[in-house]
């Protein structure tokens, strides 16, 4: 095998074609050992293998107290009722799903012995299941042993719908069975080429069967530990005060050797991001704070400030800040409904005017003056996983550009500078949440339209008012009474399948649907449409990358929405900490490895 | 006097009625949606959230929520939290140890300031003692609790690294070790808070032994040539007190309510705090409990300060 074939193989591994194991298999045969090998791959970009981390500690316990700040705090602690991420992290100290994502969306195991892949049988070729093999010797943290029986009762419990999980998205459309005390597979209705959901990451947490089986269905709330967790993970269940603290202690049994390193957990709640930054990083009176949205201006004073405790690391996850143009008419009502499907733009049914906006917005300021390091300008709607970022779609800001198209396709300039043809003037109306970094891109994107002759209108609407599911408030962005609008979306899960759901034909947003549907934009193209469907059950990864691709493309090219800003997560940890972060789990997804550098 | 409480009590169940019927109203009016933060999540299926809301009741007539709020209410059923999915007494019962504690202590220290200054103060007017004590008073009731706790962080945490700024209701200490660790903590916002209220308090008292100590009886005690500490503390205080307990006791409320900025900012968690997180979730039950039980302390102190004050000044009848 000479470089040029060994390139190409790392190259297939690398696109997914040919997995990493695979690979290793094939250098072995060529007579490479196995750490080369790996560093081999290492060095081409390909992951590690999950579970590899450099933990130091050499015995369990001994590191003291870790003290984390969320500025938001866990509410209640059963992961299946979590409203937001900030209760999966408090369940998340106690409950362990099967298998976590890593910060490159690879899938580390956790309570599966193995991850399962086609090659060892875990994935069936046909994409119809997927067969866990369980870890052996996992204990509850009251002795009871860990087995298929909880995964099962996890699935029953979730996928009930008057249990009202919060989790039943990635639990109702699946079957799952137990092949023996340690082996669950799971089956799916048709192929499903992105089957790591339910069981793993947020919304895989495994509660005990023993201690909610009589809880199931409609006395859910009454389970006495929903505020006692009693799970397998790394630090035991002390106390809670919602809103305001979690508790944990050192899982003397944990499944793991030599972990954890810390005695006990705290995590604190309340008060601001700013100050949250402060403990951390400042004065050092906390080792981690979560989600700081702060300016970056804050944070990197606080980081180059003398003598400052603590830094902030970023990771890239799938969150994106976009503006969204409405393909209908929001000023005319039809059967009751503005932004009715049977209308179109006045305005925008114009591809000029789209393509003009997609200049008009100036993505480079509004990274250098808002985001900082916090968010990467985009042109993009999927930026991460790399494996599903399309290299076509460029992103410019040129305001002559914007001119010579609105010129070119009739729209003249008024005397007071608006322009304006067949009797339509170019005014719109852009909202948003209030929200300081939103109101400022707002002012941008206003001045650039002005330059163009577009006369556009700001309006912010408070967050729980403009996120709020009220079918009779017209000020949601669901509503989407308006010309413009931009909010952050993201994606759960290093895939884009269901994320792309909210472009679709029969998910537009509507009052028949109490406006739930997710095609927010109303944007529709039969072509998208076509390729999602196609998407749903190519099982050939490279393939189905590709489709997700060409819809992103479709989607901003023509655009139905500009993205502004990919948006990181951002956290605050102490010098001495070591903690892996990942942008696809939560924030505690590592925590059994945490330690302190000493 | 039995009659005078009994008839006090009577009219205090039509207020509170009034006054909750206000609060829920006010509450389902206002716009926002426990649940919304699920809507706004692509993994959760618009129908979870819409059988939260049927399962909590939320989709029924305002009326027939409040006569179920109500019923539950006599039966000593204070609801049950959407967003933490327990009882919400048992949340406030949590709460309120901390908030005790902290408002507590900053009202006697409020006290402890105000009595003295404020006496001394009005004994010598317009002395070197009474000009400062007068214009401190007037700095700390002119700066705001959320400005004054933010200087003292920056001071007493960030620059001088002495005092922490994250309250922790759980210290994992005993003996003096966690005295000295609960008292570190408590100082910022306890003085925070008893230095605004001692303030403004301070004003009210030298005001209020002003005004007695010019009238003849006590002039008459001076004459009599009785010490000047009984003339003081028998004649003049017990006189001049009596608005300022009416005005103390109408503020205890207020000690269970929490402080609300204050506690955000040092993150204490007190009743405030559960408040305002209730407030920004959307937690109705929470939310109505709190502000509930709040008017319920404020008719109830008061019917105690104006018991108080016919105790101290006899002229005052009952009828």
């Amino acid at each position: 095998m000479n470089e040029r074939e060994l390139r190409e193989l790392i190259a297939a591994a690398k696109a997914g074609r040919v997995s990493r194991r695979a690979l290793v298999g094939k250098m072995l045969g060529l007579g490479l050992s196995a750490p080369f090998a790996s560093l081999l791959l290492a060095s081409a970009g390909i992951a590690q293998a999950p579970g590899e981390t450099q933990y130091k500690p050499t015995k369990a316990g001994g590191g003291g107290l870790l003290k984390t700040l969320f500025w938001q705090a866990p509410t209640l602690l059963n992961p299946h009722f979590a409203v937001g991420t900030k209760d999966q992290e408090g369940s998340r100290i106690f409950y362990e799903p099967l298998a976590a994502w890593d910060a490159d969306g690879n899938l580390s195991p956790v309570l599966a012995a193995e991850i399962p892949e086609i090659e060892n049988g875990g994935v069936a070729p046909d994409g119809k299941s997927v067969t866990w093999k369980l870890k052996k010797g996992v204990e509850w943290h009251d002795g009871h042993p860990f087995s298929a029986d909880d995964v099962l009762f996890n699935w029953a419990y979730a996928a009930d719908p008057a249990t009202a999980a919060t989790t039943i998205g990635s639990y109702q459309d699946i079957k799952v069975e137990k092949l023996d005390p340690l082996t669950v597979r799971v089956n799916f209705a048709k192929p499903t080429p992105f089957w790591a959901d339910a069981f793993v990451g947020q919304f895989g947490m495994i509660i005990p069967k023993h201690l909610f089986e009589a809880y199931k269905g409609a006395n859910s709330r009454d389970a006495p530990n929903n505020l006692k967790p009693v799970g397998t993970g790394p630090y035991r269940f002390v106390d809670f005060k919602p809103g305001d603290l979690v508790i944990g202690e050192r899982n003397p049994s944990y499944h793991l050797p030599n972990r954890p390193y810390f005695d006990r957990i705290e995590v604190k709640g309340g008060g601001d991001a700013v100050s949250a930054a402060r403990a951390v990083i400042q004065t050092g009176e906390y080792d981690y704070a979560w989600n700081l949205q702060v300016e970056d201006e804050i944070l990197l004073k606080l980081e180059n400030g003398g003598n400052a405790k603590g830094r902030v690391e970023i990771v890239p996850g799938g969150n994106i800040e976009h503006i969204q143009l409405n393909s209908t008419d929001p000023w005319t009502e039809v059967d009751g409904e503005r932004s009715s499907i049977k209308t179109k733009h006045p305005l925008f049914t114009d591809p000029a005017v789209r393509q003009a906006m997609k200049l008009l917005v100036d993505r480079a300021s509004v990274e250098k003056h808002i985001y900082g390091r916090t968010g990467r300008a985009t042109g993009n709607f999927v930026n991460n996983p790399s494996r599903f970022a399309s290299k076509n779609a460029q992103w410019e800001f040129n305001i002559d550009k914007a001119n010579r198209l609105l010129d070119e396709a009739g729209w003249k300039r008024g005397q007071d500078g608006i322009r304006a043809k067949d009797g339509k003037k170019l005014r719109l109306v852009f909202q948003t949440s209030v929200n300081a970094p939103r109101q400022k891109t707002q002012a941008i994107v206003k001045q650039a339209c002005q330059k163009a002759g577009i006369e556009m209108e700001l309006k912010s609407v408070t967050a729980s008012v403009y996120f709020s599911s009220d079918t009779g408030n017209p000020d949601t962005y669901r509503h989407f009474y308006c010309d413009v609008q931009m909010y952050t979306t993201g994606m759960n899960a290093p895939d884009p399948g269901v994320f792309m759901r909210q472009f679709l034909s029969s998910e537009i947003a509507a009052k028949d649907n109490k406006w739930q549907g997710r095609n927010i934009c109303r944007w529709r193209n039969d072509d998208y449409d076509k390729a999602y469907q196609a998407s749903e059950n190519e099982l050939d990864p490279v393939k189905r990358a590709a489709l997700l691709i060409s819809m992103n493309d479709m989607v901003v090219g023509d655009p139905g929405v500009i993205p502004v800003v990919h948006r990181l997560a951002v956290s605050g940890i102490s010098r001495q900490l070591r903690a892996r972060l990942s942008g696809w789990d939560n924030v505690l997804w590592d925590l059994r490895n945490w330690y302190r550098e000493t | 006097m039995s009659r005078y409480l009994l008839r006090r009590l009577l009219i205090a169940v039509p207020s509170l009625l009034g006054i909750s019927i206000v609060l829920f109203a006010v509450l389902a009016l206002a716009p926002g949606d426990p649940f919304g933060e699920l809507t706004t999540n692509p993994n959760v299926p618009p129908e979870i959230g819409a059988a939260l809301r049927a399962k909590f009741g939320l989709d029924d007539p305002v009326l027939l929520r409040y006569l179920r709020w109500l019923l539950a209410m006599l039966h000593g059923d204070w609801g049950f939290s959407f967003v933490s999915r327990m009882n919400v007494d048992q949340l406030i019962l949590q709460r309120l140890p901390t908030t005790l504690l902290v408002v507590g202590s900053s009202q006697l220290l409020g006290l402890v300031i105000a009595l003295p200054v404020g006496v001394l103060s009005a004994l010598r007017p317009y002395s070197i003692f009474d000009q400062i004590a007068n214009t401190l008073a007037f700095i700390g009731f002119s700066l705001p609790t959320f400005f004054t706790g933010i200087l003292f962080i920056l001071v007493f945490s960030i620059y001088l690294d002495w005092l922490p700024f994250v309250y922790r209701a759980d210290i994992a200490a005993s003996g003096w070790h966690w005295l000295w660790e609960e008292f570190k903590q408590a100082i910022m916002p306890v003085a925070v808070l008893g230095l605004f209220q001692g303030a403004s308090w301070t004003r009210y008292v030298r005001a209020a032994v002003l005004e007695v100590i010019r009238l003849d009886y006590v002039t008459t005690a001076r004459a009599k040539g009785l010490p000047e500490r009984i003339v003081v503390v028998k004649h003049v205080l017990r006189n001049a007190l009596i608005p300022v307990v009416t005005l103390v006791a109408l503020q205890m409320p207020a000690v269970f309510g929490g402080a609300i900025v204050t506690e955000q900012i040092f993150r204490v968690p007190g009743i405030g705090s559960l408040l305002i997180s209730a407030i920004l979730a959307n937690d109705t039950p929470v939310i109505m409990a709190v502000t509930f039980v709040f008017s319920c302390l404020v008719i109830l102190f008061n019917l105690i300060a104006d018991i108080l004050y016919g105790w101290l000044d006899p002229r005052i009848a009952y009828r």
